[in-house]
């Protein structure tokens, strides 16, 4: 499996660090309650397409957001993730 | 029908008649339209549920329901081996109750599912390591639990073989369950299901759940791919596809599937006595009967349904394998297999009822299902048939997530790819 860094170009899968479903950027405030809960352990998980946030830490070292299937591990978009944080979008 | 007994005297008429007398070991059930449980997923969880159902707690009518053939799933992708070398009070019971229940289980179903308690020995590579080992054997020995700590020569002993002048990591001692071992995969599915069989129980294969039938909130069925069947109980055993299972019924769970791959190589000559784990990466290795070496590590780390996995944690293995043996450099791999886990959110396993009334969850196995096999039938069983936990299962909750109260081994928190 290769990842197309929008910065380093498609790069193998053994640079990146996998977090988890790009959900997670979106923590919810400390004192939501069950919904913090919610957020730390529950997971769509689905099998297919699955937003997922990797880290490119033996490259550019930016968080990306890739759209990948999870049934054939085909890759289909790969974007930086921090620039929808900064317009609050996730 | 109930098939042959297995005896000595058997084998021999069998073999005086060239075989021809062997009869099926399980019934090709048809779908009824009710059952009382209906168990979804035919692997070795969902079909020793169905055996202790009826054996133990007298629920007679019941089916499981599998989407492939029986024997396709993890039961037979795993590595077979056998343990209860846990550390934590809510593990340790349980998998002890499964280890009881391996030693028994060629005379329980009188199938030869080649239970081979060879040992299991965990290497550790430093000081501190070796602490760590020391506190989980006594955690097992509190248990009642065979627990044994090699020091180096201890280990030098059982596997001369090793690379003790590894200058990274040294191999200082290890952890050293006798009653370990490995049992072979694809009999415990057929000796489940022909016991389940035998006690009635419906083993309808090529029958894949396509959602939900309600009767108000409640779970009253499942709708397949050869029709509706409505039931009492649904108890999901899908291991893997927990997460797309549950999705239809609209459950959420702490669960992420990822793919974990395992190795075989070519057959050679008897070499490695039991199951050995290299402490200083993630690699185990043990010999089947047949003489492959059956090894593996990691997990891939990302989520995946794909049965396939990606390269850099074949090179990952490989490095363990030849940290720990440089003479594997020499071995041709003959195989090598991706499973899909549930790996759930602390690293332990669910066996509770869910929030639906009607559907009851036996799911989150990680990559240790294989080993927890019978007493997860046994305690899914006992949840099934009397709505309260199994004693041993008791803290193999769903809300304790939620409650704060996880069960988390390796200490990693919410991250499913690092337990």
């Amino acid at each position: 499996m290769r990842i197309p860094c929008p910065f380093c170009g498609e790069r193998d899968l053994s640079e990146f660090i996998y977090l988890g479903d790009a959900a997670l950027a979106m923590r919810p405030p400390s004192d939501a309650g069950g919904a913090f809960g919610d957020y730390v352990y529950l997971r769509d998980n689905p099998a297919g397409p699955h937003r997922e946030l990797w880290y490119h830490a033996a490259g550019c070292r930016s968080w990306l957001r890739v759209t990948r299937d999870t049934r054939t591990h085909v890759i289909t978009e790969a974007a930086f993730a921090c620039p929808g944080l900064a317009d609050g979008q996730q | 029908m109930t098939s042959q007994r297995f005896s000595i005297f058997s084998l021999a008429k069998a073999a005086l008649t060239g075989h021809r007398t062997w009869t099926d070991h399980w019934r090709k059930a048809e779908p009824k339209d009710r059952y009382d449980v209906v168990i979804i997923g035919g692997g070795g969880h969902g079909l020793a549920t169905a055996y202790y159902l009826t054996k133990e707690f007298g629920v007679t009518n019941v089916a499981v329901v599998e989407k492939g053939w029986i024997g396709g799933g993890n039961v037979g992708r795993n590595t077979t081996i056998v343990r209860s070398n846990y550390l934590l009070a809510a593990n340790i019971p349980f998998y002890e109750h499964a280890m009881k229940l391996w030693e028994g289980l060629e005379k329980e179903l009188n199938f030869n599912a080649m239970v081979s308690q060879r040992g299991v020995l965990n290497l550790c590579h430093s000081d501190a390591q070796r602490d760590a080992f020391a506190r989980r054997g006594n955690a097992m020995r509190m248990h009642g639990v065979d627990a044994e700590l090699l020091d180096r020569d201890g280990v030098r002993a059982l596997a001369p073989f090793l690379d003790f002048n590894e200058a990274r990591f040294p191999i200082v001692g290890g952890l050293l369950q006798r009653r370990g071992g490995t049992v072979r995969h694809d009999a415990v599915a057929w000796g489940y299901a022909r016991g389940a069989s035998d006690r009635g129980v419906d083993i309808i294969e090529s029958c894949e759940v396509i959602g939900f039938l309600r009767d108000g909130g409640r779970i009253a069925g499942v709708a397949t791919t050869r029709g509706d069947i409505r039931a009492g109980k649904i108890g999901m055993a899908v291991a893997g596809h927990t997460s797309a299972v549950a999705a239809m019924a609209g459950l959420r769970l702490p669960i992420e599937s990822h793919v974990l791959q395992a190795f075989v190589s070519e057959a050679i000559k008897p070499l490695i006595p039991g199951v050995i784990t290299f402490g200083a990466g993630h690699f185990y290795i043990s010999q089947s009967d047949k003489g492959g070496l059956v090894f593996g590590g990691d997990i891939d780390g990302y989520n995946s349904y794909a049965q396939r996995g990606n390269l850099p944690v074949v090179e990952d293995v490989c490095e363990g394998a030849m940290a720990l043996m440089p003479m594997l450099g020499r071995i041709r791999l003959l195989r090598s297999w991706g499973g899909v886990m549930d790996m759930s959110m602390d690293g332990s396993p669910i066996i509770d009822r869910s929030p639906l009334d009607g559907l009851y969850l036996n799911c989150g196995w990680c990559y240790g299902g294989f080993k927890a096999t019978p007493a997860s039938g046994w305690c899914f069983a006992h949840l099934l048939a009397t709505d309260a936990p199994h004693p041993t299962a008791a803290a193999f909750r769903l809300d304790r997530f939620a409650r704060g109260a996880v069960i988390d081994e390796k200490g990693q928190g919410a991250q499913p790819n690092l337990h």
